[in-house]
């Protein structure tokens, strides 16, 4: 009996990625007070060479796709997708943060270890089969999200950021869990093939019963994608934390959290669909509108760019709501395309706030296209991207969701939607005025040169979003077929 | 008939405990009173035969959570606490939000036990072992992966409490 459940070393080759990244983040952690305080930068070359040596065994991993560990995990297109956006945005973050961390002189190995550990968090979540798997992930991946949010203790809006995000996203777990409760005590199982079956195969499904569950799912998942009406959290923690954390947040976490959305609520609840449907309309449209509408009134750029995001949330929601192979896809393809531009766009930001984050207004950004044409170029197409103008990933993620949402027979939100993508333009292009047409501000006049770290934050995902926006059919069509695997 | 008798004992024991902690003025009645209702569940889980949930719920909750908590209370100064006023303004939002509950948890009752699932309970296996043997069974072949990675969770509640809360890194 033992002999059957010994890991295989086909097995272990589908968690690769899993067990170097945990092998890597507890290396640094020991590494730490051996390296003398010049030399923390070092820590984190290990953590991008660990983040893409993982990259690598994802493919090999893929190469030989199925479920592992009595089914605890699968490794399908799907999870394979996703845990390269979760690598890559780990491998930007910490590229945009080694200048970050000096500037505020706390650069520490812990804070390298802190993302990897995250990393893994979300990459368990989008492999997981199984809901404990997915609440073990989700707890990793959070708990270090929470202190990297307040990993500079001195400063008082990274305690704010970090309370903020702890207290609700705890709350927001809880509900999850009580979620995962109900599911397990009216299924007898908590593996999510398993619980389909059941859904699918009961004569008189318990609607009431699973719509609690969904619901109570919905609210633990939607804290952590930001949508509506449990968006509130949002600002304040992407204002506080540190600048890099804060695109980390806004990518990996919020990918990984949409990843097992998906799975749950497309596959799982698929049969009780018409039930959850409504739900996620509402919460869809008014995530975009709250989303829009708050982000024109911000200075801020971090705010106008966290209120963005909820917006942002909202245009995937759209696609959930399609309920198709379509809307899976393209809620994949938007979020490879907003994981990379709004990498980029925060890396802007943190080379312009300055110590201390003392410019973080728009308006700072003054002058910024005559000082530094080329970081100005690039924040420009990360800026069009969020809009979606075509010949950017952004353009060709809104248009495959509202194509998914009318193919689906839902035109209203669609047009909504459209509208709202409508208002979010005035936004993003008065950061374009501002940057090009008026005079330099105090810090752009100043601005020390960009180091070749944070400039590799930037051509990166520049790189990707034109990549989306000029050849999508690539990646789409992998989203496609792989979206069509897991919905069987 | 014994065992009923237990339950009810047990409940009372849960229930009393549990308004007591929120009822009284002194924090560390209050959580002697959380003590009370954390044992009264232990009896409960024994109830049920699940003799590992009892221990486990006596040594991490009873022995090692609350001693935690009462450390806490006997370091901290709660003498200004406890003069504030102790109920919220807030508690019709709270009535109603036990009302609804209660009134989801009737609606259920009434429609009876089919409504609480879907699937025909899984076969339960002629015991062969006690209930804390099973659960090491499980908890090392198929519930492995889960086991092993909840170690990463707690490594990182660890590193990130060091570095939230020591003195000087």
């Amino acid at each position: 009996m033992l002999d059957s459940f010994i890991p295989s070393w086909a097995e272990l080759l589908r968690f690769m990625p899993e067990i170097i990244l945990s092998l890597v983040g507890s290396l640094l952690v020991m590494l730490e007070p051996v390296t003398g305080p010049k030399s923390k930068s070092m820590l984190g070359h290990v953590a991008i060479a660990g983040l893409i040596v993982a990259l690598g065994a994802t493919f090999v991993a893929h190469a030989n796709p199925g479920a592992a560990f009595s089914s605890m995990i699968v490794v399908d297109g799907f999870a394979t997708f996703f845990r390269v956006i979760v690598f890559t945005v780990g491998i930007l973050t910490i590229f945009s943060s080694y200048q970050y961390l000096d500037r505020e002189g706390s650069n520490r190995g812990e804070y390298y270890a802190l993302i990897l550990f995250s990393v893994v968090g979300q990459s368990v979540m989008v492999v997981a089969n199984e809901l404990i798997m997915i609440f073990i992930g989700l707890e990793i991946s959070s708990i270090a999200t929470y202190v990297l949010a307040g990993f500079l203790r001195d400063d008082k809006r990274n305690n704010e950021s970090a309370i903020k995000y702890f207290l609700l996203g705890s709350f927001a777990t809880g509900f999850l869990l009580y979620g995962i409760a109900l599911i397990y005590g009216a299924t007898g199982t908590t593996d999510l093939g398993e619980v389909r079956q059941a859904v699918l195969q009961s004569a008189e499904p318990p609607v009431l019963l699973l719509s609690v569950a969904a619901g109570l799912m919905f609210i633990g998942l939607g804290f952590k994608v930001s949508g509506a009406p449990f968006q509130m959290w949002t600002p304040d923690v992407y204002q506080g934390a540190p600048t890099p954390v804060t695109a980390f947040m806004s990518a990996g976490p919020k990918a990984a959290a949409f990843a097992i959305f998906l799975r749950i609520f497309v596959t799982v609840f698929e049969s009780v669909g018409d039930r959850w449907e409504p739900l996620i309309w509402a919460s869809a449209l008014a995530s975009m509108t709250i989303g829009n509408f708050a982000a024109l009134q911000q200075k801020n750029f971090k705010r106008l760019l966290a209120y963005s995001s909820i917006a942002h949330a909202g245009y995937v929601l759209v696609a959930l709501t399609a309920r198709s192979e379509i809307g899976t896809a393209s809620a994949m393809f938007y979020l490879a395309a907003y994981a990379l531009m709004n990498m980029g766009a925060f890396a802007v930001i943190a080379h312009v706030a300055g110590k201390g984050e003392t410019t973080v207004d728009v308006s700072d950004f003054a002058g910024l296209g005559a000082k530094q044409p080329v970081t100005a170029a690039l924040l420009t197409i990360f800026m069009l991207s969020l809009i979606g103008v075509p010949l950017t990933g952004g353009f060709f993620g809104k248009f495959y969701i509202f194509k998914a949402a009318l193919e689906s027979k839902l035109l209203w939100l669609a047009i909504l939607g459209l509208l709202n993508s409508a208002v979010a333009a005035y936004y993003y292009l008065r950061v374009l005025v501002v940057m090009y047409m008026e005079e330099p501000s105090a810090r752009t006049e100043n601005l020390e040169p960009m180091p070749m770290s944070l400039q590799a934050a930037l051509w990166l995902p520049a790189a990707g979003v034109l990549f989306l926006g000029i050849f999508p059919s690539a990646v789409l069509e992998f989203a496609s077929a792989s979206a069509r695997l897991l919905g069987q | 008939m014994l065992d009923t008798v237990f339950f009810y004992l047990f409940t009372l024991l849960t229930l009393g405990g549990a308004i007591l902690t929120v009822a009284t003025r002194n924090a560390v009645h209050s959580a002697l009173f959380l003590i009370t209702s954390l044992l009264g569940v232990a009896g409960l889980y024994l109830l049920l035969h699940a003799e590992f949930l009892f221990a486990v719920q006596i040594i991490v909750y009873v022995g090692g959570i609350m001693v935690l908590f009462l450390f806490v209370i006997m370091l901290v100064n709660l003498d200004a606490a406890a003069a504030q006023r102790q109920f919220s303004r807030m508690w019709p939002v709270a009535l109603g939000c036990v009302a609804l509950v209660g009134l989801e948890l009737f609606y259920f009752l009434g429609k009876g036990e089919p409504a609480f699932r879907i699937a025909a309970p899984p076969p339960v296996p002629e015991p062969t072992a006690g209930n804390t043997e099973r659960i090491a069974d499980v908890l090392f072949s198929q519930y492995l992966l889960p086991f092993e990675i909840a170690s990463l969770l707690l490594l990182v509640a660890v590193i990130g409490s060091v570095v939230m809360a020591k003195k000087r890194i």
